[in-house]
């Protein structure tokens, strides 16, 4: 398959016209040794069908069964209208906005984005996007360390691993040190928090609903944050929680930051996933990432444009807040047309996600199984399993994905499996869960 | 341009939630609920004609041709997005294990393994979300690897022609940035450079072929100096749509790169992203790479995280696996020689533009180009200047070109047609460029006032600056 | 051609100084060039007061929509006063750039330096030949 357009009658006259005899000669300022016959190694080539058939063995070979697993990837239901809009080629063939006058698609969505963002979150400026949840907390703690000049952060191990990996490679590269302050009983331990803040912490880091579900004290860490003039960061994995629970910026957070992929975006193996980051005002200039503002054209006409960009790398370079380019600008236009075909029923299906994943826990524990932290939960919780490692494989040839076992992220919980309901579990699914489970156990 | 929020009416979203048909246990209590939440109030009908009628607004690739310097907007396969929308990846969960996961894992791994074909490194991490990740990426395996070394070394040069993504992603990873001036050819100039170089001096970033679309001969000298000096060699390969089958990367001389999935192999830009910044390292770079890496086994592909040396996780899972899905695709499709056809066309393309509208605008470096190259507003009459001929080439049914990019040409204007471009549309771009050369000089104020017919005029973009008003307000 | 009054001193990076009688004080903004190549100004970064900083240092950042240029203390001493107006009226740097586009003012700490800015012969000077 090609897409090149050129005739070899094109080409006659390009080269003609370019001056030299073939298109050997347009490469010489390649030095010989540099040059490539051809590349080796490669298969062979495919036609369109081919490679249809060829993608379709191979998406075969992933073999997932019905999944409770969650982990800061979740498995949401996608309007139909949102494939649709969103696959729509001026979209998603549209480079980054910097052409305002013929950008206003993508820039009057992602202003409508920001704007969903800031309301979910409680807070007053949201951006255009980063990569993921994991990368926007670590450009959340860098904003932090910015404004505040203190490179010591406090992170509570209620945020997840990979996050938490995350953001220790990017300390690293920026000599800032991490404190993690263990859990206690599935959520931050605010008296360890509080140990561990000196004058010397510039933020604090928690995630709401933590790790293991539960339902973090937001408030009270951000007033332990704050009595040592430490920000509070909050970060979400499960965005759809922020339809039901209080918005962190209620709650005294400086920072939010996640993961916004709940909202109409395919797990997809992980990626491509949908950070997000939002705060407060005094974090204008100081916010990484692009920012749509609203303005007018020549005319008075009401329109949109990237701005602040002074902020970013391709004017500021070396002093820029951020060397973030390209974002995942199309997975958060699908997610402003997911919040706008959802809208005022997306509490609703918060809801549902909750009583779904109670009917749940309520079964779990009905035929015996321990439920871990006895604390309030979104959509995801721990449940304790003997040989849980064993069960969860048997129950994966008996056609479920239960859940994932936490002893590789925490070595003291064993036998510790995290699941995950969303609304696309219905009571019927977690009675045939619950029945296998029985059965195999 | 209203948004939907301007379309909202209380009462009209009807979107449907299950009924749950059990009993309720365990609600949450009421005060760490939320009172409500303020979202559009409109129906499926409204989405629907509001973001058709915004995606009109829009120029993409599929509208038009985007000559855009430094982005290779190429056409996107539209077998691409239907592969990637297959149900079993789209709905793989990323720690569904190994076992389940084999197709992803092989698409990962044979991506990754036709990349060190293409470019002659020895291995590749799929997981940055970006170029500038993937360079900031790279930034960190310099470091990391003069860790190891037990040697302290502060400083990275990157030439002034560079991409600002460079200095950024410096800068993020606890260097300096030094800056090496260029000739007026835009080659890197090697004397200085060589005065440059010191004990302090951890490596060079340099984008091969150059910002300026121009293969920078002395690639093989700079690469000497640098690794006599105990330095590391890293290229941008932003622009690698110019020597993909052509020229091999590694034997430049570089020790590590990065390349665009959404530039050199097709995947679309989406507006802003996502895209996918794979990085590559000759051997001796290997066990610094991000972890997991995925490797294959008697038993099949497996994500292995024993990496000691390792700079780390970099990103949740993964990377943008949906990303790699078309690229993987595109590259299966062309091939070898699809490929070098690439580079062919692409070279071919741009030397053509490059001979005829010098011929109306002022060329600053006139010899052979690769895929791209700068013209600028030198000698333009009427005080027309480069953001004016961009603006008039919207009302001609083109997008810009990238403006004001490299630095060190005043004015600079970079004109990437790409491959998927024939003579007859290059013919027609040239008339469009000639016909604004015409207006500039008989009737300049066309010019200075474009566009004129697209959505919305120029914007007020110092307002927007002053006073931000970055959400929606009733 | 930018204005460049006689009565102020100035430096190759582009500040004006004009200090008080007894050269005690210093007043500090950008010249009518200098705003000129920035164009429409968006956003001034003032410095903290009471700041000590040497002549050199980069104490202030003005920002276009497209460039950001440092702002470098001409004299060495104490940052006294700022000018808060510009935090909603950026625009007074462009219209206003010697009057109520100050920046920042510096209770001088040695008059000696004074000698070494420039008069406005040779920043018109310095200004022509292009730095």
């Amino acid at each position: 398959m090609s897409f090149v357009l050129n005739t070899p009658d094109d080409v006659r006259v390009m080269l003609e016209t370019i001056g030299v005899s073939s298109i050997d000669q347009l490469f010489l300022d390649i030095p010989e040794d540099m040059r490539l016959e051809k590349i080796s190694g490669m298969p062979g080539r495919l036609t369109e069908s081919q490679a249809f058939r060829h993608l379709g063995q191979l998406a075969s070979k992933n073999n997932e069964p019905p999944s409770f697993v969650g982990a800061g990837a979740y498995n949401h239901y996608i309007p139909a209208a949102v494939d649709h809009l969103a696959s729509r080629s001026e979209f998603y063939t549209a480079y980054t906005p910097y052409q305002a006058e013929v950008s206003q698609g993508t820039l009057t969505a992602i202003f409508e984005f920001q704007t969903m963002i800031c309301r979910l979150t409680g807070m007053d400026i949201a951006n255009a996007s980063m990569y993921d949840g994991a990368t926007s907390l670590a450009e959340a703690v860098l904003m932090s360390s910015r404004t505040s000049r203190k490179n010591k952060i406090v992170v509570s191990e209620t945020v997840h691993p990979h996050y938490r990996q995350v953001l220790n490679t990017y300390a690293w590269a920026n000599d800032l040190s991490i404190l993690e302050v263990p859990t206690s009983g599935g959520v931050s331990d605010i008296s360890g928090i509080k140990q561990a803040l000196t004058d010397e912490v510039g933020a604090v880091v928690v995630q709401n609903p933590a790790f293991f579900g539960c339902i973090e004290d937001v408030k009270s860490c951000a007033e332990a944050a704050h009595q040592h003039g430490a920000h509070l960061i909050v970060v979400v994995t499960e965005a759809m929680s922020l339809g039901l629970l209080k918005p962190p910026g209620e709650l005294g957070a400086d920072i939010v930051c996640g993961e916004g992929q709940s909202f109409g975006n395919p797990i997809g193996f992980g990626g491509p996933m949908l950070g997000l980051l939002a705060a407060g005002k005094t974090f204008m200039r100081s916010m990484p990432g692009r920012l749509i503002g609203k303005t007018v054209d020549h005319d008075g006409k009401e329109a949109y444009t990237m701005t602040l960009q002074t902020r970013e790398q391709h004017i500021r370079r070396d002093r820029a807040t951020s060397n973030i380019c390209t974002n995942e600008g199309l997975c958060a236009l699908r997610a402003a047309m997911y919040l706008s075909l959802v809208g005022t029923s997306l509490q609703k299906l918060a809801r549902l996600n909750h009583t779904a994943a109670s009917y749940l826990m309520k079964r779990l524990t009905d035929e015996g199984y321990a439920r871990v932290f006895d604390m309030p939960f979104f959509n995801e919780f721990v449940i304790r399993l003997d040989n849980a490692r064993d069960i969860v494989r048997r129950m994966e040839q008996e056609g479920f994905l239960m859940g994932l076992t936490l002893e590789q992220y925490y070595p003291d919980m064993e036998d510790c499996v995290l699941m995950a309901v969303t609304e696309c579990t219905t009571k019927t699914d977690i009675d045939n869960l619950v029945t296998t489970l029985k059965n195999t156990v | 341009m209203s948004t939907i929020f301007d379309k909202s009416k209380e009462g009209k979203n009807r979107y449907s939630i299950p009924e749950w048909d059990g009993e309720f246990y365990d609600p949450i209590p009421e005060t760490m609920c939320r009172e409500n939440v303020s979202m559009p109030d409109v129906g499926e009908v409204d989405v629907v004609r509001h973001y058709n009628s915004l995606s009109r607004m829009n120029f993409g690739v599929d509208t038009g041709m985007y000559p855009l310097g430094s982005c290779t907007m190429k056409h996107n396969p539209k077998i691409n997005d239907r592969v990637a929308a297959l149900y079993g990846f789209t709905d793989q969960h990323p720690l569904a294990g190994d076992e389940l996961s084999q197709g992803s894992l092989e698409i990962m791994y044979e991506l990754s393994s036709m990349l060190c074909q293409v470019t002659g490194m020895s291995a590749f991490s799929l997981m940055p979300a970006a170029g500038a990740h993937g360079e900031l990426a790279s930034v960190m395996i310099i470091r990391k690897y003069f860790e190891k070394k037990g040697e302290k070394r502060n400083v990275i040069l990157i030439p002034d022609s560079a991409h600002g993504t460079n200095p950024a992603s410096v800068m993020m990873c606890g260097f300096t940035v030094r800056e090496v001036p260029s000739t007026s050819e835009g080659d890197v100039d090697v004397e200085e450079l060589k005065k440059m170089v010191d004990g302090d001096v951890a490596a060079m970033m340099l984008t091969s072929p150059s910002t300026l679309g121009l293969f920078d001969r002395n690639v093989h000298v700079i690469a000497d100096i640098l690794h006599r000096a105990g330095a590391l060699f890293y290229c941008d390969g932003a622009n690698l749509n110019a020597v993909v089958g052509r020229a091999s990367v590694s034997r430049m001389g570089f020790d590590i790169m990065h390349v665009n999935l959404h530039k050199t192999f097709s995947t679309p830009h989406g507006g802003g992203g996502p895209g996918s910044g794979p990085i590559g390292v000759v051997a001796e770079l290997e066990p610094f790479l991000p972890v997991p890496v995925v490797e294959r086994s008697e038993d099949g592909y497996v994500l292995s995280s024993d990496r000691p040396h390792s700079i780390g996780r970099i990103h949740s899972f993964y990377g943008n696996f949906l990303v790699m899905v078309r690229a993987y695709t595109y590259m299966r499709m062309l091939g070898a020689e699809g490929l070098r056809e690439v580079a062919d066309n692409a070279v071919l393309n741009a030397n053509y533009l490059r001979v005829k509208l010098k011929q109306h605008y002022n060329l600053p470096v006139d010899r052979i180009c690769m895929h791209e190259f700068v013209i600028n507003d030198e000698g333009m009459p009427n005080h027309v200047t480069t953001n004016d001929i961009a603006k008039r080439l919207l009302d001609y049914g083109y997008h810009a070109p990238t403006v004001y990019f490299p630095l060190i040409i005043p004015g600079a204007m970079m004109i990437e047609p790409t491959e998927t471009e024939d003579k007859t549309a290059l013919d027609e771009f040239i008339e469009a460029m000639i016909a604004i050369k015409k207006e500039s000089e008989e009737s300049p104020q066309l010019v200075l006032d474009a566009p004129q017919t697209t959505p919305v005029k120029r914007v007020d973009a110092v307002t927007a600056a002053r006073k931000p008003v970055l959400q929606w307000e009733e | 051609m930018s204005a460049i009054p006689d009565d102020l001193r100035y430096t190759k990076t582009h500040e004006w100084v004009r200090t008080d009688e007894n050269d005690m004080n210093a007043e500090c903004g950008i010249t009518d060039h200098a705003q000129e190549m920035l164009t429409d100004i968006v956003f001034v970064e003032l410095p903290d007061v009471d700041m000590t900083v040497n002549a050199g240092d980069q104490v202030a950042v003005v920002e276009s929509v497209k460039a950001v240029s440092d702002v470098y203390a001409p004299v060495s001493g104490r940052i006294v006063e700022v000018n808060t107006e510009l935090e909603d009226s950026p625009e007074n740097v462009n219209n206003d750039p010697y009057g109520n586009g100050w920046i920042f003012k510096i209770e001088i700490k040695n008059a000696g330096e004074l000698e070494e800015l420039m008069d406005a012969v040779s920043y018109n000077e310095h200004v022509e030949s292009g730095e």
